[in-house]
């Protein structure tokens, strides 16, 4: 091995180094800037309303039974006609979702049978402590459509006495 | 009277200048190293991250002080004094600009000596941290720390040989004025590029920078001699290494780039310390694209190194300088 062998890798290398200053910083500065998602990543969970603005989640907690980290704790309560919250008997009157044990497998939106509880691409849970990190229903569930009004609402009688409302035809462009 | 009075002055504004640089230098070395590996590097502290040091040393002040059980305590105590104090007081020798306003005691006829005796006390600073802390990577990082100094300095010290033998003089003062002989040429870099090399070679094993840094290779030894200290102690041995890293940047300018000289010194004096300044950031550069760009070597390899090429080399260097000087040829009279 002669000294050319030993030399032309050492300048090559510091040559490549300085060629990378030409080069834009790979960095994200985190919190005012983002890295773009995937339009299909599960990041945190949204409660979903119907078009008429009631709550998708019947409280039937079959999300909490599905969910393997234990994460999910969901309280139902009734229904009436004055104070309707979401189609048929129940709703949930507690909905909370500890952040710090979320695994993030989507368990719980394959066992929603009424599509309720989806995960979205958009903000990454974080937080000072672990209170915070615990998310209630008024933080998970998404506002109504615009002109349309929150829950409760005041519903005539008999017009929702099934929980599960047929499902709108499936959009075939998404 | 007087004398003492202005030595006073000078050395402080010296420290205040080197301890300032020292904080900056720390935040220059991380800037470029990330632009060097296409990252950004601190900048949340103040505008461009310009208060990362203040906050650094802060952090540092109120970080407890922790001296390890079985620790050999008058010895832990001093070491990271012994760091420190060598790489501050090298400073005394070196002229950082021209006529005896920026000259501390540059004209001393021992100058080049002075320097490798400094330098070769500040290992002992990292020896004996390395004994003192009771601890098996210390150890081991103190133990390679003296081996490797060792080694290195004599390839250094000859280098510097060969140095003075072209100013045929040992005062940092004279060895300036000789690479002034009216152009950029008359640089020892030119006259003298296998000391040159030689000399920044060993410097930065002295230094224990990458690609030398075996006395406190992370992977293997934690943090070698400075796994057990913490706090103050442990910003002193930064600053030390920071310190000593400035100094021998500002020795390789004054030994082979000419040190303050440059156009219209002898108008203008003040430009001197703005050149001299200039080619110590540049080596300083040269120093941090060093560190982005080798590898840490192996340890038998830096032994090796050292004891079979450099010193051969360098002492060929000083024979071969000896004789071309006792011949006259031009540009070595």
């Amino acid at each position: 091995m002669g000294l050319k062998d030993v030399l032309t890798p050492i300048v090559v290398g510091f040559a490549t180094v300085l060629k990378t200053v030409t080069r834009r910083p790979v960095t994200i500065q985190y919190p005012e800037q983002h890295k773009p998602m995937s339009a299909r990543f599960r990041g945190r969970h949204h409660l979903k309303r119907y078009d008429d603005g009631l709550e998708r989640c019947i409280g039937c907690a079959l999300c909490a039974a599905a969910c393997p980290a234990d994460a999910i704790y969901v309280e139902a309560g009734e229904n009436t006609d004055e104070a309707r919250y979401s189609p048929g008997e129940r709703y949930a009157k507690t909905y909370e979702i500890n952040m710090l044990r979320c695994i993030f497998c989507g368990y719980c939106e394959d066992a929603c049978p009424t599509n309720a509880i989806v995960l979205e691409p958009i903000e990454f849970p974080t937080g000072y402590t672990r209170e915070s990190m615990i998310y209630t229903k008024e933080m998970l569930l998404e506002s109504p459509p615009i002109n349309v009004p929150a829950t409760p609402q005041r519903t005539p009688p008999g017009k929702y006495d099934r929980a599960i409302l047929p499902f709108p035809p499936i959009d075939e462009s998404q | 009277m007087p004398v003492l009075l202005e030595a006073t002055l000078k050395s402080v504004v010296l420290i205040f200048v080197l301890l300032t640089g020292f904080a900056y230098l720390t935040l220059m070395e991380r800037k470029v190293l990330a632009r060097l590996q296409a990252r950004i590097g601190p900048n949340r502290a103040g505008p461009l991250g310009l208060l990362q040091p203040l906050a650094d040393g802060l952090k540092l002040i109120f970080k407890e002080s922790i001296t390890p059980a079985g620790a050999d305590k008058p010895i832990y105590f001093l070491a990271p004094v012994l760091v420190v104090v060598p790489a501050l007081i090298l400073f005394a020798v070196i002229p950082v600009g021209k006529g005896p306003a920026f000259q501390l005691a540059s004209e001393i006829n021992v100058g080049a000596l002075y320097v490798v005796g400094v330098m070769g006390v500040a290992v002992y600073g990292i020896t004996l941290a390395g004994w003192a802390s009771n601890n098996k990577y210390a150890a081991l990082g103190g133990l390679r720390a003296s081996a490797q100094v060792i080694s290195y300095e004599l390839g250094m010290g000859l280098s510097i040989v060969a140095v003075v033998l072209m100013a045929s003089s040992a005062s940092l003062a004279d060895i300036v004025e000789a690479q002034m002989p009216g152009n950029i040429l008359g640089w020892f870099i030119f006259r003298q590029p296998v000391a040159a090399a030689i000399f920044a070679i060993t410097a930065m094993a002295e230094l224990a920078r990458a690609p030398f840094d075996l006395v406190e290779a992370e992977q293997e030894l934690t943090a070698g001699f400075m796994t057990e200290y913490s706090g103050m102690k442990f910003a002193l041995f930064f600053m030390g290494e920071y310190v000593k890293m400035i100094a021998v940047s500002a020795l390789f300018a004054t030994f082979f780039l000419g040190g303050w000289s440059g156009p219209f010194v002898d108008q203008v004096p003040i430009l001197s310390v703005v050149y001299f300044t200039i080619k110590v950031v540049a080596c300083l550069l040269l120093m941090i694209w060093t560190r982005a760009t080798l590898p840490r070597m192996r340890y038998d390899r830096l032994m090796s190194f050292g004891w079979k090429v450099l010193t051969p080399v360098a002492l060929a260097n000083v024979i071969v300088t000896a004789f071309l000087i006792a011949l006259g040829v031009p540009g070595y009279q």
